[in-house]
């Protein structure tokens, strides 16, 4: 769930930089805390991460946009993410994803105007053998169909 | 003429000392295990095309060009990744190859701008090069699909286009131009140690950023020029090259800012300087470099410098040009009539320590065989005459004990009263890459330096005193390792005198000098400190680095001995790895010391009362020498307030703005009868001159500077001098029109006798220099290659002398009236007084001082970031804006002293060393509080400059 919180970014960052950065290479699992904290990385934790870490501000936002899964502002209330790779597109793929477009109104990389479904490509999610593929807010659906298709939109829409 | 070439190797050498042969395209090669196949080919002769690999960082394997193929194994590996092993056979050109590096460059060129003819970097371009090498001819994919390269496609907006960054006021970032190989990312963390640059995003979506997509002025890059260097392509590109093109030839030289003393080449077209780029052979700085050296020498052609000499009878009237003859004329003229109304005594001169060891050799010549006294001081006066002291009496030699590449050895650092990072940048970059590689650190000093923590730095212990209670710290360290049994015996035993540690012993251990003892007045938690003791004696190889917050203080020759004693008694000197290194100020002060700079020490350290001495030279110049030491700064100053001496030869100084206590120096200046300023510009002091001669630079003018390592390097003309006369010139000339008959040619010939007078310059000289690049004195018949690292087998003056160092507070003490400590320091983009970098694009980064206060003691007086505040001590008072960090500790504040306009030494006091009168600008009581603007003497000030800065016939520039 892609929860919203306003309130003081900086000190809460710091609370989950203590809390983690004793663990060995512990960027990454920070990152994914703040994620789950606010919904996306806010800038403004990045220098508060490096200094914290004894990192630079560059090393930081180089690993931030190295992974497409790390948000520069918040997604939708659920995310919705359809496989986009080699077995899923064979196995018409490429069909549900403009189905699912049309469903919501929206195109990859969009969120619906009501701020309920953000729409993303992933390339790949391991689960070649049930092609095509989606996740829902973190809980994959193989086999998608056109239904199955319907069935996760009208989820993600309530 | 031609450019000085470099040879890249593609990869860092090997230090492994195991040798190992293998053949490359059918030549036999003997390399150090661990060298890559790319730099054995190279080192053969052999170049494989490369783009991502260059010597100054590790390899990367990214670029996939410089790939070969190993008889025996699968596949192409890439040269820069694979070493080297015994019998191997490489071929790096086959058909195979040939077609895949082809297909690699046309990948690069379908996303690379075409414009090559209008192109900056044009000339001087890797990709070209390699385009060439591996002849591509056409790129089958064109030139249409997804780019970086355009700003529009087909008219449709391209959001992969970046603009051009060109904020950096030195060198411009182009990204469509770049290839992504992360040279620059790499340099900036191998190199220089910044990590300001990062590859942001993935795959097509790749590029350099600085910081977090920022402009490179506002990211942590501090613009070292490491990148634009290690760039490839002209994607980043210095603005110079860009306006002026490339240049045609270079001339290595040394840079004329800190004492690191770093070798540059100066890249020229015709008489015009292209830009400056560190020198892979330059032995300090292992082709390094910072801001200041590589880009901040603007101020050569800046419109303030002067050009003529000028005159004036008092200094209220405005300057009058006159002919150079005019001037000497002036000079002798009154220095004379001085001599003979006032005494002998009456007049004396400053030598600068930013002029080349002949300069100033000449200089001190001239005050001892022309005017007949020894009324000769430098600069050093007040930054390391305490070095000077404190080592030639625990060492016996009055230097630095190392060479920078021994920081490449060492376990355990301590940096004492230094900030090398803003200080000495090229030191502090070399220093940065062995902490990373594991060695630890110890920082002792008020301020949270960036050495205390900085992007993978972090020091294992800080130490943040009270400014002025550095003895009582070492001693207490020293307290620890005698109590604790952790000092090197064998060693003492060996190299020491006993009975001497003994007795330092028995008195470090004394239960006063216990880290717990004195936590009440140096404010370091006792723990912290027995942990820093306990971490330098068992550490392996420790070395110590200290700058001006060490020399500074009203003990300052103290510290430096206590330094010395806690170096001996752990057994670190004499080796790589360890050693007393103080970290000289500026290009040349070690060398104006050498050069016989101070009253009492003719050149090479040797008391003016040895008659042997007095004798080498009285025989060579002719006349019968003063066995008397003369004035020192102070004392001039002193003697003229008094009415006793009335004329000052100052060659590059600005003594009213370095100088402590303003007042003082401008009351005494004005007591003179004829202050004679050899300058590059019209300096605060030559407010109150009644003679100018303009200096050069430099870039226009032969000569050697040695650094803090006792190197001589040799500085070297690659422009005529704009004023028409080299500085060694002007003072010949001086001493021509008073009467010596001199008649150097040239300033190697000025060697010759500084070579021929100085046992430990013996064998110096331009041949033997261009010869060896540089060398580190002592260089004579005992050490024909120079000394790198000292008192190797022993001590210099025998047996390594322990000296007794009580702590005695300085009389500058906190009160109601003024309860807050104020020490000063430098930035990193400004250089001392400023004169030189004021007059660069380096104000982008410090445009003015600003006072650094701790947010708790900006509460109490209500002051808030940014605002005008009043700094009074008990000598005077000024105003700035303030800075609210935790940077300094809560009671202690802190300022840089770069900006005229700012005065800090209006508030230092006139304490200082006990033994060298080195001034106490280190610790100043004052009190801060809200200000609405300038002080009354700031107003003053500004009107006197102004108008003693006039020309007549010259409009004044419109500000």
């Amino acid at each position: 769930m892609n929860v919203h919180v306003t309130g003081d970014i900086g000190a809460r960052t710091l609370a989950i930089v203590s809390d983690l950065k004793g663990l060995e290479g512990p960027l990454l699992p920070i990152l994914h805390e703040i994620q789950a904290e606010f919904g996306y990385v806010p800038q403004e934790c990045l220098p508060v991460i490096a200094a914290e870490l004894n990192l630079s501000r560059a090393e930081v936002h180089g690993v931030v946009t190295f992974y497409h899964d790390y948000r520069d502002h918040p997604a939708g209330r659920h995310v919705l993410k359809l496989c986009r790779a080699e077995a899923c597109q064979s196995m018409g793929g490429d069909e549900i994803a403009e189905r699912v477009k049309s469903l919501l109104g929206i195109d990859f990389h969009q969120t619906t105007l009501d701020g309920a479904v953000t729409l993303e490509p992933i390339y790949c999610l391991g689960l070649c053998s049930c092609a095509p593929a989606a996740m829902l807010d973190g809980e994959v659906h193989g086999r998608v169909d056109a239904d199955l298709a319907r069935e996760l939109v009208a989820e993600a829409r309530r | 003429m031609s450019l000085v070439p470099e040879i890249d190797y593609g990869t860092p050498a090997s230090r492994a000392e195991k040798m190992v042969t293998l053949t490359i395209d059918g030549n036999e090669i003997t390399v150090p295990e661990g060298t890559s196949i790319m730099r054995a080919s190279m080192e053969a002769g052999i170049k494989v095309p490369k783009l991502c690999a260059t010597d100054m960082v590790d390899a990367f394997g990214s670029c996939r060009l410089c790939l070969v193929e190993i008889e025996g194994r699968n596949g192409t590996p890439a040269s820069c990744t694979t070493p080297v092993a015994p019998g191997l056979v490489v071929h790096t050109q086959t058909g195979r190859l040939k077609d895949i590096r082809k297909g690699v460059m046309e990948l690069y060129i379908s996303d690379h701008p075409l414009d090559c003819l209008t192109c900056a970097a044009n000339g001087d371009c890797e990709l070209q090069d390699m385009a060439g090498a591996v002849g591509l001819r056409d790129v089958r994919y064109g030139y249409e699909g997804d780019n970086h390269v355009k700003a529009r496609n087909s008219g449709e907006i391209n959001a992969k286009w970046m603009p051009k960054d060109e904020s950096n006021p030195y060198f411009t970032y182009d990204p469509s131009k770049c290839i992504v190989c992360s040279r620059c990312v790499r340099a900036c963390e191998e190199v220089q140690g910044t990590f300001a640059l990062t590859i942001e995003g993935r795959g097509f979506g790749s590029r350099v950023s600085p910081g977090m997509h920022e402009h490179f002025v506002d990211s942590e890059c501090v613009s070292c020029g490491a990148c634009v260097q290690a760039c490839p392509t002209a994607t980043l590109t210095e603005k110079s090259v860009i306006d002026i093109g490339q240049p045609e030839h270079s001339v290595v030289t040394t840079c004329a800012y800190c004492g690191v003393g770093c070798s540059f080449k100066a890249e020229m077209r015709g008489e015009e300087l292209v830009r400056m780029v560190p020198w892979k052979d330059g032995q300090a700085n292992r082709g390094h470099s910072c801001v200041k050296g590589r880009f901040a020498y603007g101020y050569s052609t800046h419109k303030d410098r002067i050009l003529n000499p000028m005159i004036r009878e008092k200094i209220s009237d405005p300057w009058r040009e006159v002919t150079w003859d005019e001037a000497y004329a002036h000079v002798a003229a009154e220095f004379r009539r001085i001599q003979y109304q006032y005494g002998r005594d009456s007049i004396g001169g400053i030598t600068s320590s930013r002029c080349t060891n002949e300069e100033t050799y000449l200089v001190q010549k001239l005050i001892r065989a022309g005017f007949g006294n020894n009324n000769v001081d430098t600069c050093a006066r007040v930054c390391h005459s305490p070095t000077g002291y404190g080592l030639g009496q625990t060492f016996g030699t009055s230097a630095g004990t190392q060479n920078f590449d021994s920081v490449e050895h060492t376990d355990v650092v301590i940096v004492i009263g230094a900030n090398p990072t803003d200080g000495h940048p090229v030191f502090a970059s070399r220093l940065k890459k062995r902490l990373r590689q594991g060695a630890k650190l110890i920082v002792i000093d008020p301020r949270r330096t960036e050495l205390v923590s900085s992007p993978h730095i972090k020091a294992s212990y800080h130490l943040p005193l009270k400014p002025g209670t550095n003895v009582a710290v070492v001693t207490a360290l020293a307290h620890v390792i005698v109590t604790e049994g952790l000092y090197d015996e064998r060693f003492i035993r060996e190299r020491c005198d006993w009975s001497e540690f003994e007795d330092w012993a028995a008195f470090v251990a004394e239960p006063r000098h216990s880290p717990e003892a004195i936590e009440q007045f140096t404010g370091v938690d006792p723990e912290t400190l027995r942990g820093a003791a306990r971490l330098f004696a068992t550490g392996g190889n420790g070395s110590i680095y200290y700058g001006l917050g060490v020399t500074e203080h009203s003990q300052g020759s103290t510290t430096v001995i206590a330094i010395a004693n806690l170096a001996m008694a752990t057994g670190n000197i004499g080796r790589e790895g360890v050693g007393v290194n103080p970290l000289r100020g500026q290009n040349n002060v070690q060398g104006s010391c050498d050069m016989g700079s101070f009253p009492h020490e003719l050149p090479g350290y040797r008391h003016i009362s040895d008659d042997a001495t007095r004798e080498i030279f009285e025989k060579l110049w002719g006349v019968k020498l003063n066995n008397e030491p003369g004035l020192r700064i102070p004392n001039m100053l002193d003697a003229a307030v008094e009415g006793t001496f009335k004329g000052l030869y100052i060659q590059g100084e600005d003594i009213l703005q370095s100088d402590p206590d303003t007042k003082h120096v401008s009351a005494g200046l004005a007591a003179m009868e004829c202050v004679v300023v050899q300058d590059l510009f019209l300096n605060e002091t030559a407010n109150y001159a009644h003679v100018f001669l303009p200096g050069s630079t430099f870039l226009e003018k032969d000569g050697t500077f040695t650094n803090a390592e006792r190197r001589i390097n040799r500085v070297r003309r690659v422009m005529t001098p704009k004023n028409g006369y080299a500085d060694w010139e002007v003072t010949q000339n001086l001493a021509q029109a008073m009467g010596l008959n001199w008649n150097y040619r040239h300033p190697s010939e000025i060697m010759d006798e500084i070579a021929a007078t100085t046992p430990s310059f013996a064998l110096v000289s331009y041949d033997y220099l261009e010869k060896m690049g540089s060398v580190q004195w002592p260089c004579n018949e005992k050490s024909p290659q120079g000394s790198p690292i000292m008192h190797i087998n022993g001590f210099v003056r025998g047996k390594g002398k322990f000296i007794r160092t009580e702590y005695v507070a300085t009389d500058e003490k906190t009160g109601p009236r003024f309860p807050l400590l104020l020490t000063t320091g430098r930035v990193l983009s400004q250089y001392n007084v400023g004169a030189q970098t004021r007059r660069t694009e380096n104000v982008v980064w410090h445009e003015e001082d600003r006072l650094e206060i701790h947010p708790h003691d900006a509460e109490n007086r209500g002051i808030r970031d940014g605002d005008w505040v009043r700094l009074a001590s008990r000598a005077g008072e000024t105003t700035l804006r303030a800075l609210v960090t935790d940077r300094v500790a809560t009671g202690v504040v802190y300022t840089t002293f770069h900006h005229p306009t700012t005065q800090a030494n209006v508030i230092t006091t006139d304490f200082s060393d006990w033994a060298t009168n080195c001034p106490e600008y280190k610790v100043t009581a004052v009190q801060i509080s809200p200000s609405n603007g300038p002080s009354d003497w700031q107003i003053e000030y500004d009107e006197l400059a102004r108008r003693s800065r006039r020309i007549a016939g010259k409009l004044e520039a419109a500000e």
